[in-house]
């Protein structure tokens, strides 16, 4: 879990300074449009453009293989389903085994997949990795102007995240000296699980109160002790991050290789 | 600041027969300090609450009146500031100075006033890092140091502390207790719900004791309440001062040594320890936080498998942490220091009942055991209650009867008494002086000083914890 979602230390690499809502606005921007096409030339160029933006959020490429491992095991497995259940079996076959027809087309769909994970997921592991999260809900509130209840509560449930694995071993070894063995016992898992959701739970609520307590949400008009500015830089990176799919698409356009989702 | 009116109020919390407070009158004046007494379930906590405007109306039935300057608490919670028990579910934010400046935002503090004011509050308690330190890595002590810092900065008129180090070890308890007569300004007014009295009478000057749904019981000056019911309060369970406690030394020598430990390690948790427990005596393991007590307690328990050294138990090869389940707990009982984590039914009887069937014993057997604990804890009345509803004190209790559901010769206790009252203290002291007298080993983790002098015969101190 935290392997995944904590933050590098700051480096103060130009595009990591940014303000995190921009980065997010500039990620999504980014990806969504595509999501348009099937072809594995745009998300191959896309990738290419986000590994040449790596050096400028501060980021070493050692980082986000360790962080990209669980993509491996998406494209392993949209791999073999491709190559076992693609309907659209045109080009050349290439390797023909009983029912399994590999064609330069499913090939050529499967890469395309497979680059579309990683061009997407890509922009996200980087947003995740150069932001704090604190600053992150900050730039919510003050220039996405998300509800506080909801940004600073997801902020605060997120802080007792590490907890759980903690409660996790304690309360395996607990069962063990109630003479339960947990093991793979799937039953025993399950009745682990439930203990711990109870007891996340449990804690939960009393956070509430003692935020409840300390005056939260209680209709006043919160101030803001950190300060979270949205400055020109910031708008050029969302701006960029805009124009540069579209680029993308008009090239895969103009070489006669786009294959649009619908249709 | 702050002065407190509290007329013929009562609560009744939703679906409850009986009410949590009722008939209480009571003036607190400006910068009084008061100490609140009651058995427990005297509804102590839920007057804190019900002052510190945390009882919604819909989650109960409220009569009488209760004011703070004239206005009705949940109006007046920019006036009030409360200080819970676990620092670990107070603290919102990831960073420290984040924190306190937390409760200064959600008053609508102007954002240039914020820092100074973060930075005085946490000067006054003491809190000895810079405002970018992440709250997680903060031990018990410091982070309720922390939570306090973040109370005092919105400068409360009323000051509430419901068991305020009732979750530390005697030395962050220390810190704490300095920390809050330090940092409450002269003017505040304080109520302090403390079990640990003895402790608690510094920081105040008027006990006020509540009777379990009916009133006031008595009102005065320490000294004044001691003298004239001390001891039907120490009775009922209140850590009355000055309290006489008996001895219960060991009644036989015994040399049969249950668990040797050599040399045994676990890196970053534990320095290597040697040690014997043997049949028919208490060991008591102290030492300050982070010595490794708890873990000592896992290995001794065959819950963990040491990083280095070696683990004999029971004259056998094999360690015994690679024991199965079952076989560990006929010889080896562990209570864990959250009686919860080890709860797994939905009925005491059936949480009693658990070790034994699991044995394979007859159903006669089992009932005969789970009958025969009931009576000895005094849970009889809670055959069929839900674990989870039970006090601190019967949880407890529960907790020590499902470890001898097996009967173990050996049990591994993590702070039995943390928290405990009087009564329930007295009554895990006898119950375990008994258990070691019929031959039983025991083994003690604890803080508690009383504790070791009462009951151990020989005490393990793990000292400072390595750098």
């Amino acid at each position: 879990m935290s392997l995944v979602l904590d933050p590098v230390p700051a480096s103060g690499a130009p595009l990591a300074r940014r303000n995190p809502v921009a980065k997010l606005g500039a990620a999504l921007l980014f990806t969504l449009p595509l999501m348009a096409t099937l072809d594995p030339i745009t998300p191959a160029i896309a990738l290419a453009v986000e590994l040449a933006a790596l050096p400028f959020f501060g980021v070493r490429p050692a980082l986000i293989a360790r962080r990209a491992w669980p993509l491996l095991l998406a494209a392993a497995g949209v791999l073999v389903s491709m190559l076992l259940f693609a309907a659209d079996r045109g080009g050349e076959s290439l390797l023909s085994i009983g029912p399994l027809d590999v064609t330069t087309g499913v090939l050529s769909s499967a890469t395309g997949l497979i680059l579309r994970i990683f061009a997407v997921a890509l922009p996200g592991i980087v947003v995740f990795a150069t932001t704090d999260p604190t600053d992150l809900a900050d730039a919510l509130v003050q220039n996405a102007h998300a509800p506080e209840r909801f940004a600073i509560g997801a902020l605060a449930a997120f802080r007792l995240l590490p907890l759980l694995g903690q409660e996790w071993r304690t309360l395996t070894l607990a069962r063990r000296a109630r003479g339960i063995d947990t093991g793979w016992n799937p039953a025993a898992f399950a009745s682990t699980a439930f203990a711990l959701l109870v007891g996340a739970l449990r804690r939960g609520v009393r956070l509430a109160v003692a935020m409840d307590a300390r005056g939260f949400d209680s209709g006043v008009a919160r101030t803001h002790a950190r300060l979270q500015r949205f400055t020109r830089a910031d708008t050029a990176l969302v701006v960029v991050a805009g124009l540069l799919p579209a680029s993308i698409l008009a090239v895969t356009i103009t070489l006669g290789l786009f294959r649009p989702v619908i249709g | 600041m702050s002065e407190v009116a509290l007329r013929g109020f009562g609560w009744r919390h939703a679906g409850r027969r009986a009410w949590a407070v009722r008939g209480l009158d009571l003036t607190v004046r400006h910068g009084e300090r008061v100490l609140l007494l009651g058995a427990s379930g005297a509804g102590k906590s839920t007057l804190l609450a019900a002052l510190a405007g945390l009882l919604p109306e819909d989650s109960g039935e409220s009569e009488g009146t209760i004011e703070i300057d004239g206005l009705e608490p949940r109006k007046a919670r920019d006036r009030v500031g409360i200080l819970f028990q676990d620092p670990q579910t107070q603290l919102v934010m990831a960073r420290s100075g984040d924190d306190v400046a937390f409760g200064l935002e959600n008053r609508g503090v102007p954002a240039e006033e914020i820092w100074p004011r973060v930075d005085e509050a946490l000067e006054r308690v003491g809190f000895p890092y810079p405002v970018d330190r992440p709250t997680g890595t903060l031990s018990g002590g410091e982070a309720q140091r922390l939570a306090l810092a973040g109370v005092i900065a919105a400068r409360p008129g009323l000051l509430l502390l419901d068991e305020p180090t009732a979750n530390l070890d005697p030395r962050g308890a220390a810190l704490i207790r300095a920390a809050i007569a330090r940092a409450a300004a002269p003017e505040t007014t304080v109520i302090i719900v403390e079990h640990r009295v003895a402790e608690a009478l510094p920081l105040v000057d008027r006990v006020v004791v509540i009777e379990p749904g009916g009133g006031v019981r008595a009102d005065g000056t320490p000294e004044a309440i001691f003298a004239a019911c001390g001891e039907d309060l120490a009775e009922e369970g209140v850590w009355v001062p000055g309290r006489h406690l008996p001895s219960r030394v060991a009644q036989i020598e015994t040399t049969t040594d249950l668990v040797r430990t050599e040399q045994v390690a676990v890196p970053g948790r534990l320095p290597a320890v040697s040690l014997r427990a043997r049949a028919g005596e208490v060991l008591a393991v102290t030492g300050p936080n982070g010595a490794g007590k708890s873990t000592l307690a896992l290995l001794l328990g065959g819950l963990l498998a040491p990083g280095s050294g070696r683990i004999t138990a029971f004259g056998e090869r094999r360690p015994p942490h690679k024991w199965r389940a079952g076989t560990l707990t006929r010889r080896i009982g562990s209570v864990f220091q959250n009686p919860e984590h080890q709860f797994v039914t939905g009925r005491v009887a059936d949480e009693l009942a658990l070790g034994p069937r699991r044995l394979g014993r007859s159903p006669e057997q089992v009932r005969q055991v789970v009958d025969e604990l009931l009576q000895r804890l005094r849970l009889g009345g809670l055959a069929a209650a839900n674990p989870y509803t039970l006090s601190g004190g019967e949880a407890r209790r529960l907790s020590v009867a499902t470890a001898l559901a097996t009967a173990p010769r050996l049990l591994v206790l993590d702070e039995p008494t943390f928290g405990q009252d009087r009564r329930t203290w007295l009554e895990l002291v006898a119950l375990l002086a008994e258990l070691r007298d019929e031959g039983h080993g025991v083994v003690a983790v604890t803080h508690d000083e009383d504790f070791v002098r009462t009951l151990a015969n020989r005490v393990l101190n793990l000292g400072e914890p390595a750098p």
